[in-house]
């Protein structure tokens, strides 16, 4: 299969790692994967602040970047939100086509690891760590890639089942498992007083359950989580889960050193 | 009007411009008050998990919900002819009010006519949203809100900060302190037993001696002509029985078709409100009592327009059961009255830039967009896609501000350029990287006021990628090698 590696911006810049260990996981299943270097970012946080008009060349310009590919993957939920919902109303008339196509075939890395991977293929390394999942709002509720507490329905659980195949891995179990960590994109600017006091209820919340790490599908939650960490000096890390997945080790992102590498 | 404005000791007054950041900012300085607000709202919100858990078809009553209103609304027109006729034919008055303005107009009409000096009202958002209380004090007549919480925060001048939970945002003691102050209790009682029977004993002195009651309404039943009140402490039975003159406010979303539809609603409501499984007293009036009058006030102020708009319409589903509230993390941590709004949280959000778009254009914002609320709604609306929707159309009207488009506009621009992207990235890395940390963490830099900035890698992904030598969009698509695993990769 040829993928698409979809990257989000910040990732790009900030935590390249992320979308390495991403590659790596992809061509570990066997995938054929590339990265075409004309994305930039996928608009999201210009439709969020009002701007949806901004985001339309952007949305354009990712679905013609990312047309000759099988599938499309993006260690986010959040991104891949935008493109799988939000998208929509960017669209009419002939190019909506070439959108749709894309669209249905753009998936969150534990969805594509999920749906697309047989079950021997995801053999991981073991990860001796006490770890928390933060379930992102985005993929959770927008994506469904998790069972959200709200709803009296079964859902899948693909971000828990995968971290369940990693050998020595412990799950805590949080007070408020699915609450949203506060970052929400240009939100942690404009509102940052309510967004701060929401991430460190949610840092708290792990740190109460004895959890070593934090692992997430979304960078940019656990980016906004550990910008209050280390101000705090909280020894506790972040992880994004195909970093886990590939065996990095615990300090990948908190470590400086290793993260200018 | 003006007397509702002074009821807003401590927030913003009603005609200014809400700024939900600015208005927030107290409620979260206070850490402690703050904790125990959002913990106090996570209890409820727990409480109405366990209940919709034990119901199992708690999603497919959803749905049926949200199908009935969904279904109410497209043909509103002949329900609530129907409801005229049928509460006519039991009784009661039926009065319509377009606005605000003639709802009250008509209310102090039919007291004046009953020559009415004192009303006890029990809970109704209606009349707090059509200001009802300061119009009609400005006339002489007393009017007594029957419910606790709204009582306490009467006597305190506030208005309230939740739609189910009027007077959440106190304690114990600011009630004994409220009380002390009014009612005699003695000084620093914070017993919520002691408290409670002071405060029944002053209502029980102002039912019996009011000359008419008025109620909001839960719920309008086309098919009888009957509305349904739910209260958990029976003030609006005893306002609505006591009293020779019982009037009953309601918007005209109110409305269901059938008696029958009546026990979803019921069943959803006091779960999602409260978590209890039902309300402690779901009053059914059907006509006036012996002798009495039963009026009813059909308002739309507003409705009829939000009903207009396509990504609004869904929003008068609303039973207000106020679990959107309970379960926002921002409406948790920043308290009711930083909304400045009569109906505070995601659904607020959503109604309050209806009625005034600019005064309100802050609120849809003041949301992480996590869609907690839209899950947790009895009746399904979308509510953070609903905000989101809110948000392009208060930047098509023009009233994003300058400090929030122009950085979008940037942005927007350099991410449609991927080489400059790429620089603009290496230099923003590099000046992270050489900077110091007194100047790439200042006050104006608003993330990093509380928070640190990323720690910035030499290279980018797109950078590195490059270095790889990988060919770009070019690759031969080939079979996925079975025997590669990530173990042996690495």
């Amino acid at each position: 299969m040829h993928i698409g590696l979809f990257v989000p911006c910040y990732v790009d810049q900030f935590y390249p790692d992320v979308a390495v260990a991403t590659l790596e996981l992809l061509e570990s299943c066997g995938m054929q994967v590339e990265f075409p270097s004309a994305q930039t970012c996928c608009g999201q946080p210009m439709a969020n602040t009002g701007c949806a008009e901004m985001a339309v060349p952007l949305a354009e310009r990712f679905v013609e970047i990312f047309q000759p590919y099988d599938f499309v993957v993006c260690p986010s939920g959040s991104c891949t939100a935008m493109v799988v919902h939000h998208y929509d109303h960017l669209f009419s008339g002939e190019k909506r086509a070439a959108f749709e196509a894309v669209r249905d075939k753009t998936l969150e890395l534990s969805q594509f690891l999920e749906r697309y991977v047989p079950a021997e293929k995801l053999n991981f390394p073991s990860f001796p760590h006490r770890v928390g999942l933060h379930q992102s709002c985005h993929g959770l509720r927008e994506l469904r890639i998790g069972a959200c507490s709200e709803r009296m329905v079964t859902g899948n659980d693909s971000v828990g089942e995968l971290l369940e195949r990693v050998p020595d891995l412990t799950r805590v179990t949080l007070k408020r498992a699915d609450e949203c960590c506060g970052f929400g994109g240009t939100f942690a600017v404009a509102e940052a007083d309510v967004s701060v006091a929401m991430g460190l209820s949610r840092v708290a919340d792990h740190a109460a359950a004895d959890a070593e790490v934090i692992v997430a599908g979304d960078m940019s939650c656990l980016m906004h989580m550990q910008g209050l960490m280390r101000r705090d000096g909280s020894p506790l890390r972040v992880m994004h889960l195909a970093q886990l997945l590939c065996g990095r080790s615990i300090d990948i992102n908190h470590d400086a050193k290793e993260q200018r590498r | 009007m003006d007397r509702y404005q002074s009821r807003r000791k401590g927030t913003t007054t009603m005609k200014s411009t809400v700024d939900h950041p600015t208005a927030a900012k107290p409620f979260v300085a206070n850490q402690e008050r703050m904790k125990w607000h959002d913990g106090a709202l996570w209890f409820v919100r727990e409480k109405r998990d366990r209940q919709a858990h034990s119901i199992p078809e708690w999603e497919y009553l959803r749905e049926l919900a949200s199908q009935t209103k969904a279904h109410t609304q497209a043909n509103l027109a002949e329900y609530l002819e129907a409801f005229e006729r049928q509460a006519t034919a039991a009784g009661a008055v039926v009065h319509w009010a377009a606005d605000a303005e003639e709802h009250n107009a008509i209310v102090l009409g039919l007291l004046q006519k009953n020559n009415v000096q004192r009303v006890v009202k029990s809970k109704s958002m209606l009349t707090e949203e059509c200001h009802l209380n300061p119009y009609l004090e400005a006339q002489g007549i007393e009017v007594v809100d029957t419910d606790l919480g709204e009582r306490i925060i009467q006597l305190r001048d506030e208005p309230p900060s939740h739609i189910v939970l009027p007077a959440i945002h106190l304690k114990k003691g600011d009630v004994g302190e409220t009380f002390h102050e009014h009612l005699g209790t003695e000084k620093g009682a914070s017993d919520p037993k002691y408290l409670t029977e002071a405060a029944r004993q002053h209502l029980r002195d102002r039912f019996l001696n009011a000359q008419a009651g008025i109620t909001g309404v839960n719920f309008a039943i086309a098919e009888t002509g009957g509305v349904t009140v739910c209260t958990n402490e029976g003030n609006a039975d005893l306002g609505a029985s006591l009293p020779p003159l019982h009037i009953a406010c309601m918007g005209i979303e109110k409305l269901i078709p059938r008696q029958a539809d009546l026990g979803i609603f019921l069943r959803l409501l006091a779960r999602s409100a409260t978590g209890q499984p039902i309300t402690t007293y779901s009053s059914h009036f059907l006509g006036p009592r012996e002798g009495g009058q039963l009026h009813i006030v059909l308002v739309d102020n507003g409705r009829s327009s939000i009903r207009d708009r396509d990504e609004f319409r869904e929003a008068l589903n609303c039973i207000r059961c106020g679990a959107c509230m309970n379960t926002c993390p921002v409406y948790r941590r920043s308290g009711g009255h930083s909304y400045a709004s009569v109906v505070p949280g995601p659904i607020g959000s959503v109604l309050s830039p209806a009625a005034d778009t600019e005064q309100h254009k802050s609120l849809p914002f003041a949301c992480s967009l996590c869609g907690s609320c839209t899950d947790v709604c009895p009746v399904k609306i979308p509510l953070h896609h609903q905000l989101l929707a809110w948000r392009q159309e208060i930047g098509r009207e023009g009233l994003l501000p300058v400090s929030k488009r122009m950085p979008m506009k940037a942005a927007a621009a350099l991410f449609a350029r991927p080489r400059l992207f790429a620089v603009a990235g290496w230099f923003g890395r590099f000046a992270l990287r050489v900077l110091p940390h007194a100047l790439t963490h200042n006050r104006l830099n608003t993330w990093a006021v509380a928070r640190e900035l990323p720690i910035a890698p030499k290279k980018s992904f797109r950078s590195w990628y490059r270095d790889q030598d990988r060919p770009a969009n070019s690759l031969p698509i080939v079979t996925p090698d079975p025997e590669s695993s990530p173990t042996k990769n690495r």
